[in-house]
């Protein structure tokens, strides 16, 4: 099984190309915010390097979210696009699923942070089992980075944090944090298109994946304007 | 070619439309799908980007798949997609110009970028086949307020823009005022038939230097202060002639400006195009002032008048014919000018 896996959802814009247990090519840029006009142009050099023939491609896995709402879209329509003109399944990858799955191996929890602005982050909190299972403790959301700490440290034991939300948060992390704790060394601390096709494999074999019609990402919040509706609404009542 | 045949996909979301079709030869429209959203931001008197960028990503492969099959036609058979890359909503252009990337990129189909504009003014190549420029084209829309002269396909000479608010949008933001909700074009000109146009006699904005140039926004202002003043006096107002009065306003300006161009250019041939030449009283004024001119008039009906996917594949038939591919690093540009690449 052939999987095109797409990341776009911060800062990182990354693309990998899986074959089974092997990870074909990986494409992976932290540089400029500019997605729109890089991820594509990147799977088009991969295909070129690889001598990829498209139309063996079985199904393509796409970080769905959270993360930033228009780098969240310009990957899901970019996989919806493949999936309908490919017509095969979309695998919306969590992102934060995707992140914590860089560590594999780890023996403590992984606690990959988002920066989600305005203090919060997108969060999760991860291990592997002595079988090296992936387990989801605490799954994707969006919280106060405060939160998120004092979830960790009510689980008294070592801790790993990666993301974009490290530089952001490390201050407030070394003043809260209770139980030893490390930062993902570089080559592992960012979002990488070949983990969230590694995790995809296993989303596909358990039956989770959607028609690419149906793929949305999963912003983990509503939009402003939303939001201050149901706010007015409540007040109303 | 295939049967002399070109066939293209379009896809369009540079607002709260959804849109796709299939157009052979830039005029023969096999299929025009259009999933609105006006409904959803009605609750809010107004598009709100990030809803309607979430919306598009929700409908997008739908409305496609939908125009495919009412074509009759698969991806395979397309000559080339064409996709609205600008003017527009960032984030909503940014979706239609990933999906028409990725599928033109999986199945190896040129792709061609298309100005929203454009488009617009490409919709009367299929409304009135015999049509071919130079002609002057009189755009007009939420967004947009353009008087362009069309030298030839694809190319464009801007005689006069708004320097503030489009007309369409005076039309949004009267509506709200006098209490009619989005969207405004539509309830004001119903409205307006109810009152009388004469009843209030409220500005025509000139712009200084600039002829050819519009401004509303003196005009919206003119009728919240009329409004404010009534209600300071303990007066009340009549809403019919409000918006009567206002539609005549904006009317008026759109004819005088269209009436000195076809005089100054000496042009045999006038155009509308934009979802404002969907009302009834503008069509009806414009039609008036061209046919005393013996100057042929055209408008699109109104499903090609407001935002849609076949008047983009009209607009990237004549882009693609004369050449134009893009790479795979198209960007949305929601800024982009008439005439730019």
């Amino acid at each position: 099984m052939k999987i095109v896996a797409l990341d776009s959802s911060g800062l990182v814009a990354s693309v990998a190309v899986l074959e089974d247990d092997t990870l074909i090519a990986e494409y992976t840029v932290n540089y400029k915010k500019t997605h729109s006009q890089t991820l594509l142009p990147m799977l088009a050099e991969i295909q070129r390097m690889t001598e990829l023939d498209m139309d063996t491609v079985d199904a393509i896995a796409v970080a769905g979210g959270p993360g930033s709402f228009t780098g969240l879209r310009i990957g899901s329509a970019t996989a919806k696009g493949l999936g309908l003109a490919l017509d095969i399944p979309v695998i919306a990858v969590p992102t934060v699923d995707a992140l914590a799955y860089n560590l594999y191996g780890f023996s403590g929890l992984i606690c990959p942070i988002m920066d989600a602005r305005r203090n919060q982050t997108y969060t999760g909190l991860y291990r592997f089992d002595e079988a090296g299972h992936f387990v989801v403790v605490k799954k994707a959301c969006a919280v106060d980075i405060g939160e998120i700490i004092s979830a960790v440290n009510e689980k008294e034991e070592p801790v790993v944090f990666l993301g974009d939300g490290v530089p952001v948060f490390s201050d407030t992390i070394r003043e809260k944090i209770t139980v030893p704790f490390s930062f993902a060394p570089s080559h592992l601390s960012r979002q990488r298109a070949g983990a969230v096709g590694a995790l995809a494999f296993v989303y596909y074999s358990e039956g989770k994946y959607e028609t690419a019609a149906a793929h949305r990402p999963d912003y983990l919040r509503l939009s402003q304007a939303e939001r201050e509706r149901a706010e007015k609404e409540k007040a109303n009542v | 070619m295939k049967n002399d045949e070109i066939k293209i996909l379009a896809i369009e979301s540079s607002c709260d439309e959804t849109a796709a079709s299939v157009v052979v030869n830039g005029r023969d429209v096999r299929s025009n799908v259009i999933s609105s959203q006006v409904p959803i931001h009605t609750l809010y008197g107004g598009v709100v980007p990030e809803i309607a960028s979430r919306k598009h990503i929700e409908r997008i492969n739908q409305v496609i798949d939908e125009a495919l099959k009412e074509a009759a036609m698969g991806l395979d058979e397309m000559d080339a997609i064409a996709v609205t890359y600008g003017p527009g909503l960032v984030g909503a252009l940014l979706v239609g110009v990933a999906e028409a990337k990725a599928i033109a990129f999986a199945r190896n189909i040129p792709l061609v970028g298309v100005h929203h504009i454009e488009g617009h003014i490409s919709a009367n190549y299929i409304s009135a086949p015999e049509l071919e420029p130079p002609f002057i084209c009189l755009v007009v829309s939420g967004g947009h307020t353009h008087l362009v002269k069309v030298t030839d396909y694809g190319k464009y000479e801007i005689i006069g823009r708004t320097v503030d608010d489009a007309a369409g949008e005076a039309f949004d933001k009267v509506a709200r005022a006098i209490g009619l909700g989005y969207p405004g074009g539509p309830k004001v000109e119903a409205k307006a038939k109810e009152g009388d146009p004469s009843a209030i006699a409220f500005p025509r904005a000139k712009v200084s230097d600039r002829p050819y140039d519009f401004s509303f926004s003196g005009l919206k202002s003119a009728v919240l202060n009329y409004m404010n003043g009534c209600t300071m006096k303990g007066e009340t107002y009549n809403e019919a002639d409000i918006a009567a009065s206002f539609q005549a306003a904006v009317v008026g300006t759109l004819c005088d400006h269209a009436v000195m161009a076809i005089e100054e250019f000496g042009v045999d041939k006038f155009a509308l195009a934009g979802g404002v030449a969907s009302n009834g009283a503008f069509r009806e004024a414009i039609k008036d002032a061209c046919d005393q001119r013996n100057v042929k008039f055209y408008c699109p009906p109104p499903i090609l008048c407001t935002d849609n996917a076949a008047m983009i594949g009209a607009a990237g038939y004549y882009s693609f014919i004369s050449g134009r591919r893009d790479g795979w690093e198209l960007n949305a540009v929601p800024g982009l000018k008439l005439g730019e690449r």
